[in-house]
């Protein structure tokens, strides 16, 4: 019992790390009905800028900074350079864009700042935690706070201020809100360079863990079946699907991977969001869409 | 009733049958290619091209007309090219032909299998089938032994080479002549269906699916069998890449980054398009070529490897989305060949 508990905990802790990086997907999804894969890209870039601006000496929080103020460049490029001559045109269309912007963020990434790996070191030790019995790791308990407490602070961002109210219009209906003067260019460049910031913060837990390297923008195939289970246009549902990967691979790996060799963990969430998709074909939270002729 | 004035498509004047000529000419450079290329042009760019053309028309098939993402073609590569070496390994009675045209059943049965969610879901929600092929296969090809006859390397390769009725394939020569003959059957293959009533289908669920399905289409079916031909295809194009171009394979060779490819070369040489991908699979092999050529001209061959690499990988995506917001058609379209829409034209007289 102890040991299935402590399987699950584990496992729902690393759920949350994949539900930071669905969170960022789902931004950009509402806003601009994009379904962006340079997601994994943009936080390989945040952390390598990172480690390379403190690896220089720069202090953290200057390196912090700095890497904001470049994300928030690159935001404004891709709206600019990306979205507007994209603008209309079908979502698979936007999608392989955002398969070649993948493409160029590594490139220029890797070839400034190196491909080798990185080790990065956030301050925080991976100790172990006792309650009771169980093992908690100290790491994935801070990193589930700092996922909580940046859903908090998104949900005050859509709910208390101006512009979470004109993200929120947007994401409803581009057209109504274009017709009430909001600036949807703008509205645009600020959901970017927020799902920037969020696949920072994700791609420094993440990079802590691994070290930085190329691999790190893989964790969008991590963050895909998450999507699909909690559905693309919510963050509870971004949420809850991460905490059902996070869990469900865990499990599966200890309970039924050995009957199967082991190592089953990066197909066997495509396989439960294949089961969830029969049941739900928009996800748990997803908007179920009327189609018209 | 209003008049609608339609300009008559002129077709264009053909005395001499220029147009026969054409085609004959280019069959003979086809078969000449090998006496007037040197073996590297071969080996290297020419028989991976033909593979990678074969490849990037079977998932337009899916893709381009059928439309349905795919991100798992690599998956179905290697569907193919594990089957043909059980095949070979394991039914020695076998010939190659009838082996590859087995694999590659196989392969579009696999297919089938993964594109059965597509009935149920649709558009972003079913890359997470075809990318659930992709890591699934992955895994059955490297954890069980079997699959590759416990060889220490993990890797697959044909023991009697590429030898069938008595036939010697396994020079350059051979092996472009091999693929060129399957690659134009499969060709030959897949503008028929095109043309037909199974093209017909895949295109109307490609531009809505609900009206298809409306005005009679058989959705269900036509989705299975875009999968299935697909599928089919892309194990044929897995078999030869395995053995034709490189040789041995390992599940490296069809990897995630294999699947990209083969999407970039359909996106880039012309979704919807027979000839698009060609083009697309020409640009991907060339550009490579043309910018290693470019650096060592003018760097002098002072670019480090892994730079260059990255660098690629840049002026890549570049590429592909300055072709989605230029020219959606690819280069299918921006070279100018518009016989295909005059066809379509013609096919419904006003």
């Amino acid at each position: 019992m102890n040991m299935f508990l402590e399987t699950l905990i584990g496992g729902l802790l690393a759920g949350t790390m994949y539900s930071l990086v669905a969170i960022g997907f789902v931004l950009i999804y509402k806003a601009s009905g994009v379904f962006n894969y340079a997601q994994g890209s943009l936080l390989l870039f945040g952390a390598l800028t990172f480690v390379t601006l403190t690896d220089q000496g720069v202090p953290a929080l200057g390196a912090i900074a700095v890497t904001i103020a470049l994300l928030i460049v690159t935001a404004i490029a891709i709206e600019k350079l990306l979205l507007r001559p994209l603008t209309n045109r079908s979502p698979m269309t936007l999608f392989m864009a955002t398969l070649g912007l993948s493409y160029v963020v590594e490139g220029v990434a890797q070839g400034i700042m190196g491909s080798q790996v990185r080790a990065l070191n956030l301050g925080i030790d991976d100790l172990p935690i006792f309650l009771g019995d169980i093992m908690i790791s100290q790491f994935d308990l801070i990193a589930a706070g700092v996922a909580l407490a940046i859903v908090v602070v998104l949900s005050l961002l859509f709910n208390r201020t101006r512009i979470g109210i004109q993200l929120r219009g947007v994401a409803d209906d581009t057209r109504a809100a274009l017709s009430l003067g909001i600036d949807i260019n703008r509205i645009w460049q600020i959901v970017w360079a927020v799902a920037g910031l969020v696949g920072l913060v994700a791609g420094l837990l993440w990079g802590a863990r691994q070290g930085v390297q190329f691999s790190l923008s893989l964790v969008v195939l991590k963050a895909l079946p998450v999507l699909i289970i909690g559905g693309f246009t919510s963050i509870p549902g971004a949420i809850v699907g991460g905490l059902i990967v996070g869990a469900g691979e865990s499990l599966a790996e200890t309970y039924i991977g050995p009957y199967l060799g082991g190592g089953i963990t990066p197909w066997f969430a495509y396989v439960l969001a294949l089961v969830f998709l029969f049941i739900r074909p928009a996800g748990l939270f997803g908007e179920r869409q009327i189609e018209r002729v | 009733m209003s008049e609608i004035n339609l300009p008559a498509a002129a077709e264009p004047v053909d005395p001499v049958g220029l147009k026969a000529l054409g085609i004959a000419a280019a069959i003979a450079v086809l078969l000449a290619a090998p006496f007037l290329a040197s073996e590297y042009w071969i080996n290297a760019i020419i028989v991976p091209f033909l593979i990678l053309s074969l490849a990037g028309l079977g998932l337009n098939l899916l893709t381009g007309y059928a439309g349905q993402l795919s991100l798992g073609a690599g998956a179905f590569m290697m569907v193919g090219a594990y089957a043909t070496f059980s095949l070979q390994l394991r039914v020695p009675d076998l010939p190659l032909p009838l082996a590859l045209v087995v694999a590659g059943l196989i392969a579009g049965a696999v297919g089938l299998l993964f594109g059965i969610p597509s009935t149920r879901i649709k558009g972003f929600y079913l890359i997470v089938s075809t990318l659930a092929a992709q890591f699934f296969f992955e895994w059955l090809f490297l954890k069980f032994p079997w699959f590759y006859n416990g060889n220490s390397s993990a890797t697959i390769a044909l023991s009697r080479g590429l030898s069938f009725f008595g036939l010697e394939a396994n020079t350059p020569h051979g092996r472009y002549y091999l693929t060129l003959g399957i690659v134009a059957l499969l060709t030959l293959l897949s503008f028929n269906l095109i043309r037909g009533q199974t093209g017909r289908n895949w295109m109307a669920i490609r531009d809505m699916d609900t009206a298809a399905a409306v005005i009679g289409v058989p959705v269900f079916r036509a989705k299975l069998q875009a999968f299935a031909v697909s599928s089919f295809i892309l194990g044929i194009a897995g078999a030869l890449w395995a053995f034709a171009y490189l040789g041995s394979a390992s599940v490296q060779s069809f990897g995630l980054t294999r699947s990209y490819q083969i999407l970039f070369i359909i996106i880039i040489g012309g979704l919807g398009t027979i000839r698009g991908a060609y083009f697309g699979a020409a640009f991907v092999s060339l550009l490579p070529l043309a910018l290693d050529w470019l650096f060592q001209h003018v760097f002098g061959g002072h670019v480090d490897a892994g730079l260059l690499q990255n660098i690629q990988k840049a002026i890549f995506g570049l590429l592909i989305i300055w072709f989605l917001i230029k020219e959606p058609e690819g280069l299918a379209r921006l070279l100018g060949l518009q016989r295909a829409q005059g066809a379509r034209r013609r096919l419904f007289p006003s």
